[in-house]
């Protein structure tokens, strides 16, 4: 009963982080309608610069503010310079569909690359903001720890304040109104191109976060986040792609599913889970948890 | 003259979907533009709202000179379009609906004063704001996609088809509504309508479109009583 239990909090710490990654990429999808495998690198360049400062001035959360702020002019800058000018040349037919997600991919490597060069290869490692040894309770010592705690508690902040920027300010309504709407927000009197971009920024910034929470217990290569992008892209899939509500729910599921498959049954087959996990829910709901019987847009 | 369209001209690729199309509405009234599917009606208010660019011709609003302005600028020169079919947001609830229509404004307190001033116009809106907007049922939406137009204080207001699948009892009511608005707000209004007879009747001015082309331009009454209008759009 006690492992249940402590399989499910650390699931909820795993899964609060995919989150984050599933946030980003579902902002950028409904907003843009590309699928953007470049912010698994975007969120790595914005860590290994977390990192910099982190380890310079061995303050965790200063690192985390300059990875927010390098995630948020990264995701602004991938849609101003590459985006903006791709849409402007190829407006329709399947070129307009593919080249967008082609274009990221490219990025993504790109990216890469430039990290390898700056930082090399090798693995870099961020000194935890809190303890990693397990909470003691009593004489038994669990697998939760405070670092689990403080990721799920800034998870839980940052979503939060997500929540009051999209439900209760007129920038969220903007940014929900253009993504929706474009057209109706356009005769609106919004700036439809600028709000999206400022969509891709927040979802870079929320990339960044997740890349310096994952990091804080794990280590930094130019590869590591990959993983992340995928169970990222899997919870919003199970949250129906389009609702940052479902994403959310999602990657709590997979997070505690992971786990439990992780304790239960071995390391091996933590990735063919995400699958499992996904083919089961779309078997159930093709069109994601949050979906209500009926297609959402036209 | 407060809208002054001349010689506009607008392509949709090569087809030209209106041809040399002038018009002139003064302020405070109401023209009921018609004709045939394909006409180029809803062309016409797309480019008047700045969501087509023409190709040729000028458009002029308040003495100025509007053609090829975005529609973000337009809303902020008084005009309002309310586009054909779903022209409202299903995803937002009602009151954010209206929220949107006056956001370029920056004030919530005028805000707030709109959103009373249209729950004063529509009552139904009122008891429904907390809702999803696709809950609300045609007549509804339709309301509320007015409302929205109002909410920004537009001086022109373009309106493509209010009463695309409303029962009749409720198309009544919208053009009522439409008419009393006109009046009481002093707006120059633009109605797209294929219910030629009720838009004519409550309209000052009637605008016939044929392939793009103005081939009527009258007082409504007269177009009413004209035998070859009636026979080709109000069919008796
Ligand atoms: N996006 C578009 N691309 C290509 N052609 C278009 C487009 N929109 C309209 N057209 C063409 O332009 C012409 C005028 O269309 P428009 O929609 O303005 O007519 P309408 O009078 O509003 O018709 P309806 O009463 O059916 O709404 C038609 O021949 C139509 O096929
Ligand atoms: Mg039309």
């Amino acid at each position: 009963m006690q492992k249940i239990l402590e399989t499910f909090l650390i699931g909820l710490s795993t899964g609060s982080i995919y989150a984050l990654m599933s946030i980003a990429l579902v902002l950028v999808w409904r907003s843009t309608r590309v699928v953007n495998f470049a912010q698994a690198g975007q969120a790595m360049l914005s860590t290994y610069i977390g990192f910099e400062i982190a380890t310079r001035t061995e303050i965790f959360w200063l690192g985390l503010l300059f990875a927010i702020a390098a995630g948020a002019l990264l995701g602004a800058g991938v849609d101003y310079f590459f985006m903006r000018v791709l849409f402007k040349h190829a407006v329709s037919g399947p070129a307009a569909v593919v080249a967008p997600v082609i274009a990221t991919l490219g990025l993504l490597g790109l990216i890469r690359s430039i990290v390898g060069l700056i930082w090399g290869g090798e693995f870099k490692s961020i000194k935890a903001p809190a303890s990693t040894d397990g909470f003691t309770i009593g004489e038994k010592t669990i697998p939760f720890s405070p670092l689990n705690l403080l990721i799920i508690v800034t998870v839980f902040v940052i979503l939060i304040s997500l929540a009051i920027i999209f439900q209760r300010t007129n920038l969220g309504l903007s940014l929900r109104a253009s993504a929706y709407a474009p057209e109706i927000a356009q005769l609106a009197g919004i700036k439809t191109a600028r709000t999206r971009t400022i969509g891709w920024a927040i979802a870079g910034g929320v990339g960044g976060v997740a890349g310096m929470l994952v990091t804080s217990s794990n280590f930094l290569s130019p590869y590591s986040l990959d993983l992340l992008l995928v169970f990222g892209f899997i919870a919003a899939v199970i949250g129906g792609l389009e609702s940052m509500v479902g994403s959310v729910v999602g990657a709590l599921i997979l997070g505690i599913a992971l786990t439990f498959i992780l304790n239960y049954v071995g390391t091996s087959l933590v990735f063919i889970g995400g699958f499992v996990v996904l083919i089961v829910v779309l078997l159930v709901k093709p069109d994601g948890i949050m979906a209500k019987g009926r297609a959402r847009r036209a | 003259m407060s809208l002054n369209v001349s010689n506009l001209t607008v392509h949709h690729g090569a087809i030209c979907a209106v041809s040399q199309v002038s018009i002139a509405v003064p302020t405070g009234k109401l023209a009921a533009i018609i004709g045939a599917n394909g006409a180029g009606k809803t062309t016409l208010l797309r480019t008047l709202s700045g969501l087509k660019t023409p190709t040729n011709g000028s458009i002029m609003w308040k003495g100025e000179k509007i053609a090829g302005i975005k529609p973000e600028a337009l809303v902020r020169r008084g005009i309002s379009h309310v586009s054909e079919g779903k022209s409202v947001i299903p995803e937002l609830t009602v009151r954010e609906n209206l929220e949107l229509g006056a956001i370029w404004r920056r004030n919530a307190k005028e805000s707030k004063e709109s959103i009373d001033q249209v729950v004063s116009i529509f009552p139904r809106l009122g008891e429904r704001l907390q809702q999803r907007a696709d809950t609300l049922s045609g007549g509804e939406r339709q309301m509320l996609a007015i409302g929205r137009a109002i909410m920004s204080k537009p001086q022109l207001l373009l309106l493509d088809e209010p009463s695309l699948g409303l029962a009749p009892l409720v198309i009544e009511q919208i053009f009522q509504t439409i008419r009393d608005l006109t009046t009481s707000m002093n707006l120059t209004v633009l109605l797209v309508e294929q219910n030629a007879m009720g838009a004519l009747k409550i309209a000052d001015l009637g605008i016939v479109l044929n392939l793009g082309k103005v081939v009527a331009m009258n007082h409504a009454q007269v177009l009413i009583d004209d035998p070859a209008v009636r026979a080709a759009y109000l069919g008796y």
